[in-house]
């Protein structure tokens, strides 16, 4: 899993190097462009010949270079992934506090990263439906960072620990259902090292 | 391994060099349009507006279909801001087609109560079309608006957008907005995220003209993309990406193929960027300190500064016209409404008092209102607050559920995504509730943003 990281880190460093190397050759971008036209004022006489063609053209939009997969070395934490030795726990509406179901799902999760003490873990932080688009980014860092510090509360280191809010961009059932709300509202754990 | 990632920077860097000189190149000149003569109506009426097919000079079936295409755009542009009473275009059969702008049946256009006649013709040039167009006051039989274009033959609507902008300017004193654009964010590729064990789709940011047309993706990093917002001059987007994992800040120069990433993350995550008025500044929500701020940097990422400091989330910031101000959303009062405060973080003021506000637009002059989102059932109806007056109209009416308002560059116009037809949608509606049109139809599409 050294390898991934190590692949991800160079193709995260590729990216940034054209980048950085690209700005430095041209020195466009990132300047201020021409100020927008002033209005056009209004002109005299109706006689007037018509002013000679001029060019209208739109700019072409160029999308920005793609960052290719890195698969190598992906299939092993996949395999760990899919058998979920970690367990979702799950938040009322609106809500980020560690139920005392949460709090026995996530004492159980802590033995499990104890016995493999090499695991990184990201906890993702999702919501249902029911809010908004960007105030559910917030709830769902909320949610991660309070299943994050419930586990440094039993003893697990917090550099193993990332999070990340997904809001509800990535709902786990997406019915529109109380029940599918239930189980949207989580804190999703996924071995990222191992 | 060094050397190979030299190379490939050098390769990727010639690249987009190469393309940035073609953006640069493509840039729209503008000269002042000739102007002499305000078309009005009857006496309390708005101007009829005829814009019947230009006339094709060439008959290649492109310029044909250009000639179509120019007329049909220009009429919807025209009718887009309500301020022109639009003839429709399939009276116009029994006047006969012109062959040239210098014979117009004008008695038998004011037979059909035009006031004013937008005509144009369309030549072929090689690569490029020449367009001339006049706009006509029928009664004077004298013109009011005289130009000339050459345009690619590649996109002729947006020649008409041009006109449009330029009547509207001319006749009206009043900003179009027919070339402006809007961001959004789309799962219609249906592809699966990498990475993951569970069943999730990418989201990537599209781009679309003001009225739908020449929808096209605009980032392609395979992973989740969101809220994208245009900077003032329409060059750049900034939005959230997952692409590196950790959902941080990038500025994708569209014209250029280069992209930013200027707060480089290693563990925080940064949400919701957008620019300030003038172009320079990024206000953003970040969790750096523990816990959702409102933060603003400059355009690089340095200067980095908290503007607001509370144990509970603040989130979705938005920048008043004038630069000196920031509406955003703060659930400290138990929950999620509307705040403003002034951009060093003084002089905090709430503004709704609802059950669950977010996502605040601020509109541009010479209105001075804050657009919302705000639970009025089981979903959300896009609301209207006059900053000054604090009055409150509200646009929609529990139409499925309506989200991410965010006004045109004239103050005019909101867009907005809708689930009213079912999947999440965009659709665009006057400030007063009225002509709702959709944009979208393919996959989900949400979090729009309007070009200024």
């Amino acid at each position: 899993m050294r390898i991934r990281w190590a692949l991800s880190g160079l193709f995260i460093l590729v990216t940034l190097l054209a980048l950085s190397a690209g700005a430095c050759t041209k020195k466009t971008p990132v300047t201020r462009p021409l100020p927008p036209p002033p209005p056009p004022p209004v002109a005299a006489a109706p006689t007037k010949p018509p002013a000679p063609a001029e060019p209208v053209k739109e700019p072409v939009v160029v999308p920005a270079a793609p960052i290719t997969e890195d698969k190598v070395g992906a299939m092993t934490l996949d395999d760990i992934n899919r058998s979920s030795p970690l367990k979702p726990v799950f938040f009322g509406y609106d809500s980020a506090d560690i139920s005392s179901d949460a709090q026995r799902i996530l004492d159980a999760n802590a033995d499990v990263l104890k016995k493999n003490s090499t695991w990184v873990i990201t906890v993702e932080g999702h919501c249902d439906e029911r809010g908004t688009a960007e105030y559910n980014l917030a709830l769902g860092e909320r949610r991660a960072g309070a299943a994050r510090a419930y586990l440094v509360s039993l003893g697990i280191a917090g550099d193993r620990i990332r999070t990340v809010s997904y809001g509800k961009e990535f709902p786990f059932d997406p019915a529109h259902t109380e029940e599918a709300w239930a189980k949207n509202r989580r804190g999703h754990f996924v071995v990222t090292q191992k | 391994m060094t050397r190979t990632t030299a190379r490939l920077a050098l390769a990727l860097a010639a690249t987009s060099a190469a393309v940035a000189i073609t953006g640069h190149a493509a840039g729209l000149q503008q000269q002042p349009p000739a102007v002499s003569l305000t078309i009005t109506g009857e006496p309390g009426a708005l101007p009829r507006y005829a814009v019947p097919d230009f006339i094709a000079l060439s008959r290649d079936a492109d310029t044909l279909e250009a000639a179509r295409t120019i007329g049909q755009v220009l009429w919807d542009d025209l009718n887009f801001e309500r301020e022109f009473d639009m003839i429709p275009r399939d009276t116009y059969a029994s006047i006969p087609a012109a062959r040239s702008l210098a014979a117009v049946p004008f008695d038998r256009w004011r037979e059909l109560g035009a006031d004013a006649l937008l005509m144009g013709t369309v030549e072929r040039r090689g690569d490029a079309f020449r367009v001339e167009v006049r706009l006509f006051g029928v009664k004077q039989k004298q013109a009011a608006y005289n130009r000339e274009f050459t345009a690619a033959v590649t996109n002729p609507r947006f020649v008409a957008h041009t006109i449009a902008d330029e009547i509207f300017q001319t006749q009206l004193a009043l900003r179009g907005v027919a070339r402006t654009k809007i961001a959004f964010v789309s799962d219609r590729d249906g592809e699966p995220l990498t990475g993951t064990v569970e069943s999730r789709v990418v989201k990537e940011v599209y781009i679309c003209d003001y009225d739908g047309a020449n929808q096209r993706r605009l980032t392609t990093n395979h992973t989740l993309n969101i809220n994208p917002t245009w900077s003032p001059d329409a060059r750049s987007i900034a939005y959230t990406s997952y692409r590196r994992g950790i959902p941080d800040i990038f500025i994708s120069n569209i014209y250029q193929g280069t992209m930013e990433n200027p707060l480089r993350s290693r563990w925080e995550e940064n949400f919701l960027p957008v620019w300030s008025p003038d172009g320079t500044k990024i206000a953003f929500q970040s969790n750096r300190d523990g816990n959702a701020e409102i933060y603003v940097m400059n355009r690089d990422g340095s200067g980095i500064r908290r503007v607001t400091n509370h144990p509970m989330s603040d989130t979705t910031p938005t920048w008043s016209p004038s630069g000196n101000q920031l509406a955003f959303t703060s659930n400290r009062s138990g929950s999620p409404q509307i705040y403003v405060v002034d951009v060093d973080g003084l002089n905090l003021r709430l503004m709704t008092r609802e059950s669950y506000c977010d996502r605040a637009t601020w509109s541009p002059a010479p209105y001075n209102e804050i657009a919302y989102a705000a639970r009025t059932g089981s979903g959300f109806d896009v609301i209207v607050l006059d900053v000054a007056t604090r009055e409150r109209r509200q646009l929609t009416f529990g139409e499925g559920s309506n989200e991410s308002p965010a006004f045109a560059a004239n103050g005019r116009h909101v867009v907005f995504s809708s689930t009213r037809s079912g999947r999440e949608q965009l659709y665009t509606i006057e400030r007063t509730g009225k002509d709702v049109r959709p944009l979208t139809k393919i996959g989900n599409n949400k979090t729009p943003d309007w070009s200024k």
